[in-house]
């Protein structure tokens, strides 16, 4: 069967961006992009191109965010925000299933309906896209796959916009999911600033394909090539955050006792806030509820977090009571025993969890910390008073 | 590239069980027969259902019933949470929803042509009984077949009839201890654990199924290495708070392990070295 042609590389003039909208609006996608909402760049149904958060960029360090209006007219000059693409494909808060019972001793279970919403995403960075294939592992490549999860992601499109403005608490160069993208996605942008302001597309599927040719675009140069090269190698020379991922699952888990874990659970308010706005973070709670007079049970299934005390709840007392264990659980989770459990890292590099950490608590230093104290070369152990030379 | 294929097998929705008989274990454990309104579904020993209770909750619980007859499936289960406790005030006739069963089982395949030494504490007995009934069907491919059973008093002991017919006529040789005695019981006094040195069975040739409290799967991990059982067959099942039941909720974790997915049942060199770590 002839699929569509693919292209090569592809230029699009910045004005195509509204007709790109258009038409996944007109194919029934929800378009789930970035714009400016509460002093943030935050992921939200746009309408159209001016949705989009035009000259804005915005600052992030350990336990700070602004977002700041620029002189520039770039549409994608920010890194990451607060939410991800896991607040569409795994919601903060799903029904599974509602029952009635019109007697003591008996229920009849109505399943939900489970539609798949149509989403395109538009903007996802590399961090973004790793994110959304470490969620499919989770939930859909185990023995069971998940209904909920299933169903949200039967009927997305991806297009990417690759990163050029990493922030200061950004580390995807080391975990090897961006800035760069080359693959996973329908379509894989570049925001190319010098001379007149386009976009160069890569092609990365036939639906991304038939999507591209439905634009007014002209075949890409060498030269708009070389731009997005010096984009993205630009950006991977600009983050703010390194991960030294060398043996780093076996580092952490052989010391489960080491004393920064301590340290770090001094300043650790165990809020939660770094799993909410990770976007691989999977871990979920049911709440069974009824309505006053016991007709009507609902079974939804919310966001939970190893840092709350319930979270390890067992007879007769929780199991990690120490902001200590939480902390230790969360960390070793994400950078070693996933990898176990999963095939690849928890972590994508996105640097959310230290931006968002109200102590801002460094995911990257903590690695470190533990790294340098376990090397018996390293320059940081505990050097002689003075005295003792003499 | 984004299209899915949409799961064929819904784990997010029970089946219904109607309760046939609520018996009576201790003041605060039961067992609750069911049978389910469809066809049963086949389950091996050491696996645990999500048991539903209308508008109350969903707990991780072990099948204690005969494997043989999954249409007649019992739960044994103690009153210690919302759940449990309104799994215990269930009646005959009640319905309640099922789903499962989920997890490894026991090795009783492994255990073929070795002595078989079960050693269960308290409510432990639950998850292990499938596994005796089953391995007393089978008698002839085990050597010796040993039960020892521990509990906190007489009155605390579970399956209190199981084991008065389960005897040497049957080629099971059941010790049962209590941690502290009452007038009449005669048998010995102490914990499990003290039966370990002093009950005959072949170590080296020895399979060892355990299911208790933590800190008692340990001593016997103990107490059996001393004796000279190999670490690697010495079985324990390990219990942690659960929503999903299939890996996905993230609440069962230890270290590397989803014990629901991973386990329950685990050979000890798996578990024991998490174990040792504080909060893990």
């Amino acid at each position: 069967m002839a699929g569509p042609q693919h292209v090569g590389a592809a230029i699009l003039a910045v004005d195509e961006l509204d007709p790109l909208i258009v038409a996944l609006r007109d194919d029934g996608y929800r378009v789930v992009g970035p714009t400016v909402r509460d002093g943030a760049i935050v992921h939200a149904d746009l309408e159209s191109a001016a949705d989009l958060p035009r000259g804005w960029t915005d600052e992030q360090g350990p336990g700070t965010y602004r977002a700041r209006p620029t002189d520039g007219d770039a549409r994608f000059s920010y890194a990451v925000g607060p939410s991800s693409p896991k607040r569409e494909l795994f919601p903060p808060r799903q029904r599974l299933w509602t029952a009635t019972s019109d007697s003591d001793a008996s229920f009849q279970v109505v399943e939900e309906a489970r539609e798949s919403p149509r989403i395109a995403f538009l903007g996802l960075r590399g961090c973004e896209l790793a994110a959304i294939r470490i969620q499919d592992r989770v939930f859909l490549r185990g023995s069971y796959q998940d209904e909920v999860y299933a169903a949200n992601r039967s009927d997305t499109l991806l297009i990417a916009v690759e990163c050029g403005s990493p922030a200061g608490t950004c580390f995807c160069a080391s975990m090897g999911t961006g800035p760069r993208v080359d693959d996973g996605a329908d379509l894989i942008l570049t925001e190319l600033l010098d001379g007149d302001p386009r976009f160069l597309v890569r092609v990365g599927s036939d639906a991304g394909a038939a999507l591209l040719e439905r634009l007014a675009y002209r075949d890409a140069t060498a030269a708009d090539l070389d731009a997005r090269e010096q984009v993205v190698t630009a950006a991977a020379e600009r983050m703010g955050r390194t991960l030294d991922v060398d043996g780093l699952p076996d580092l952490l888990m052989d010391n489960l006792d080491h004393p920064r874990w301590d340290a770090v659970a001094d300043r650790c308010l165990a809020c939660a806030n770094c799993t909410l706005v990770c976007p691989t973070c999977f871990c979920s709670t049911i709440e069974d509820t009824t309505d006053l007079r016991g007709q009507t049970a609902h079974r939804d299934r919310r966001w939970d977090s190893c840092f709350g005390l319930e979270f390890s709840h067992a007879t007769p007392a929780s199991i990690r009571t120490s902001t200590k264990a939480r902390y230790r659980q969360w960390m070793t989770h994400k950078l070693a025993t996933w990898v176990e459990q999963f095939g690849t890292s928890g972590c994508v590099g996105c640097g959310r969890c230290i931006t968002w950490c109200p102590v801002g608590i460094d995911i990257t230093e903590e690695a470190a910390a533990i790294r340098r104290a376990s090397d018996p070369t390293s320059a940081d152990l505990p050097v002689p008073p003075t005295g003792a030379r003499r | 590239m984004t299209t899915l294929e949409l799961p064929s097998r819904g784990e997010l929705t029970g089946r219904p069980y109607q309760v046939s008989t609520v018996r009576h274990q201790t003041h605060d454990v039961v067992t609750i027969d069911v049978r389910p309104e469809q066809d049963p579904i086949a389950f091996q020993p050491g696996q645990f259902d999500m048991v539903y209770v209308y508008g109350v909750g969903e707990a991780a619980i072990s099948i204690s019933s005969d494997p043989a007859t999954p249409g007649l499936l019992s739960h044994t289960i103690r009153a210690v949470g919302w759940v449990t406790k309104a799994l215990n005030q269930l009646q005959p006739g009640a319905t309640i929803a099922i789903r499962g069963p989920y997890g490894r089982p026991w090795p009783l395949e492994q255990a073929s042509g070795h002595d078989l030494v079960i050693v269960a504490g308290g409510i432990g007995l639950a998850p292990v009984r499938p596994a005796i009934v089953q391995a007393l069907r089978q008698r002839e491919r085990f050597g010796r077949v040993v039960l020892l059973v521990g509990a906190r008093s007489p009155r605390d002991l579970v399956f209190r009839d199981d084991l008065e017919v389960w005897n040497a006529d049957r080629g099971i040789d059941v010790h049962a201890t209590v941690d502290s005695a009452v007038r009449g019981w005669t048998g010995h006094v102490g914990v499990v654990t003290t039966l370990i040195p002093r009950v005959p069975f072949d170590p080296e040739n020895a399979v060892v199924l355990a299911c208790g409290p933590e800190v008692m799967m340990r001593a016997t991990a103990r107490s059996m290495q001393a004796r000279g059982v190999p670490a690697e067959r010495i079985h324990v099942t390990l219990e942690r708070n659960m929503k999903c039941g299939v890996g996905t909720c993230g609440h069962c974790q230890l270290g590397p392990l989803f014990l629901c997915r991973d386990g329950p049942v685990f050979a000890w060199p798996e578990v024991a070295g998490l174990l040792e770590v504080r909060e893990l």
